[in-house]
């Protein structure tokens, strides 16, 4: 049996009287490309901020690893090897390409409560951040500075941060989200690519995205898990194609 | 993007030359007033400390302090409380006392303040800054609304050997001269470092900097320890330059003043404010030549820097090195003429 790298038990997120994210059990088996579908409201954004720490659960339990997550600080959460890309663009706008995921890789480092010795000399992080530009498909673009870089680009540049951070599963929250065409044939196959290496969780709206990428699917619907399964099986559900797909004309 | 151009260093290095040999041409300019110029610019010169303690918080961190005068002014009653009255304070124990005062404050108070941002941060500081200002005002033991004289400035010995004589107005002159150029190597030292990659990160977009693995809030501790300690040097300096201390160098007034030569200089340029101490000083000196109501005009002259220079002098510098560099460049790739 594969192993499993992440697991939600009971996870529960309420805000006031409103449950975003209801009774979420997930597993995620190591290597794997799961994908969370889901209308919006769904609660797909929340169980993601849950995950990574930006927010903190009101039930239930992660585990990543076997160790457990719940009520960590996100920054504890990235150490322990979780990656996660924003669905709004979250980058450093002034700083060049370079810049950006080099502060990323600076983070693995044991400390950076250093104050003497200029941070570019280096050369382990350096490394580090011309490899993760690389993944992320950027490196002849290292130094353009990132809020003049195309909007396919800074998603790109996210992931490379993300990259940099040497996580072994990755947290894409809607990584297509608002790409044009070209672009996000471009991002799939770098999904593809990053299948090899990472574990993914992903976030997304855009089916056919969706059913090009993942091995597995978990259907929300207000906040709880309506259906996990692989592509074909979600494609054939009743319960599904009533409650979700049916509701936005099928595929 | 961090590093200063080479332009930049070149003038900021004459105008450390310049007042490095005023002693020299100060008599053949100012005549009998250059004594008093002499002391002017020692104190622009300690405001500049001050001012670039300021810019590692707002400019480079991000935390805009309305209290920061608070550890100007505890230096200095620090090094009052602790000389002896009549003697000279041996300046090997003070200096590191006064220092590691204003770090442990600066600690409790980053501490407190850390884990509010925006206009509750600047709040926040401003109530701390204040609460100094009153504890000071109302306490006998630190001389009330007067504040506390200090008789003879610190000795710089080394056994029996006088080192330095700060009594003597040139020697402090130079002194505060090389500790300004000191904070300045710091400074810029620490933006480069891998601890000040991660303070620009977190002005930038601190959300993200937490995302990418950093605590975030142990790195603004530090930063604000930092700028506090050398605030405290800027103190220690005033101090024994006038040789008192008194509540409104802790107050908010100064702190604003502060803050101003931040803005009017440039934030996160570290020198654009240590120029804005200059700059504003020197207005400060000629609008109140001529009228008591200085603040009107200084006001003015800030409504007009914020509206035409967002980015300060500093910037404005940055700018005019950068659009000269890109023609210098055109210029060389189309043909030769301006080697």
């Amino acid at each position: 049996m594969a192993e499993t790298i992440l697991k939600t038990e009971n996870l529960t997120k309420r805000f006031g009287g409103l449950v975003a994210v209801d009774k979420v059990n997930l597993e995620l088996v190591k290597g794997e490309v799961h994908a969370i579908l889901g209308p919006n409201g769904a609660g797909k954004s929340t169980l993601v901020n849950l995950l990574s720490g930006d927010m903190t659960s009101t039930e239930g339990t992660i585990t990543f690893e076997g160790k457990d997550l719940t009520g960590l600080p996100p920054y504890v959460i990235s150490h322990y090897g979780l990656g996660r890309s924003f669905q709004k663009t979250n980058i450093f706008p002034k700083l060049s390409c370079f810049e950006n995921v080099w502060l990323a890789a600076q983070s693995r480092q044991k400390t950076s409560m250093r104050f003497f010795r200029p941070a570019r000399r280096m050369k382990e992080v350096e490394q580090l951040t011309l490899s993760s530009l690389e993944k992320c498909g950027l490196l002849a673009q290292k130094d353009v500075i990132a809020s003049s870089m195309s909007y396919g680009e800074q998603r790109q540049l996210e992931i490379g941060m993300m990259l940099a951070t040497q996580p072994r599963l990755l947290l894409m929250d809607e990584p297509m989200a608002g790409m044009g065409k070209e672009e996000s044939e471009m991002l799939v196959q770098l999904i593809k690519d990053l299948a090899k290496d990472y574990t993914l969780l992903l976030i997304e709206h855009d089916m056919d995205a969706v059913f090009a990428v993942a091995n597995r699917l978990t259907v929300m619907v207000n906040g709880r898990v309506l259906e996990t399964g692989t592509p074909d099986q979600i494609r054939s559900s009743q319960q599904v194609q009533e409650a979700y797909l049916g509701s936005e004309g099928g595929f | 993007m961090y590093n200063t151009p080479r332009s930049i260093s070149l003038f900021l290095g004459i105008l450390f030359v310049l007042m490095l040999c005023y002693p020299l041409y100060g008599d053949l300019i100012f005549g009998s007033k250059s004594s008093f110029y002499m002391q002017k610019l020692t104190s622009i010169i300690i405001l500049a400390i001050l001012a670039m303690s300021l810019d590692l918080l707002v400019g480079v961190s991000g935390l805009v302090s309305m209290g920061h005068a608070l550890f100007f002014g505890l230096a200095g009653y620090v090094l009052a409380l602790i000389s002896p009255e009549y003697d000279a304070a041996n300046i090997w124990i003070v200096l590191p006392a006064v220092l590691a005062s204003c770090a442990v404050l600066g600690l409790i108070v980053a501490f407190l303040t850390i884990k509010t941002s925006g206009i509750y941060f600047i709040m926040v500081t401003l109530a701390f800054g204040q609460m100094a200002y009153y504890f000071f005002n109302d306490s006998d033991f630190a001389g009330g609304s007067d504040g506390l004289y200090i008789m003879m400035k610190p000795a710089v010995m080394l056994g029996d050997l006088q080192l330095l004589n700060l009594e003597d107005k040139h020697t402090l002159f130079y002194v505060c001269l090389a500790c300004m150029a000191l904070v300045y190597l710091i400074l810029r030292m620490l933006l480069r470092s891998p601890f000040g990659q991660v303070l620009v990160g977190i002005h930038a977009n601190e959300h993200r900097v937490k995302a990418i693995g950093y605590n975030t809030t142990r790195y603004k501790i530090v930063s604000f320890v930092i700028a506090a300690t050398l605030a405290g040097l800027a103190g220690f300096l005033a101090a024994t330059q006038y040789g008192f201390v008194n509540p409104s160098q802790l107050g908010w007034h100064t702190s604003g003043y502060a803050l101003m030569m931040v803005i009017m200089g440039g934030a996160g340029t570290i020198f654009g404010p240590a120029l804005g101490a200059f700059v504003f000083e020197i207005l400060h000196s000629f609008f109140e030549s001529f009228t008591d109501h200085w603040l009107m005009l200084m006001g003015t002259v800030m409504i007009c820097v914020v509206l035409f220079l967002p980015n300060g002098i500093g910037g404005a510098l940055l700018k005019l090195v950068e659009r000269f560099e890109k023609k210098n460049k055109h210029i060389q790739t189309g043909d030769n003429d301006n080697g």
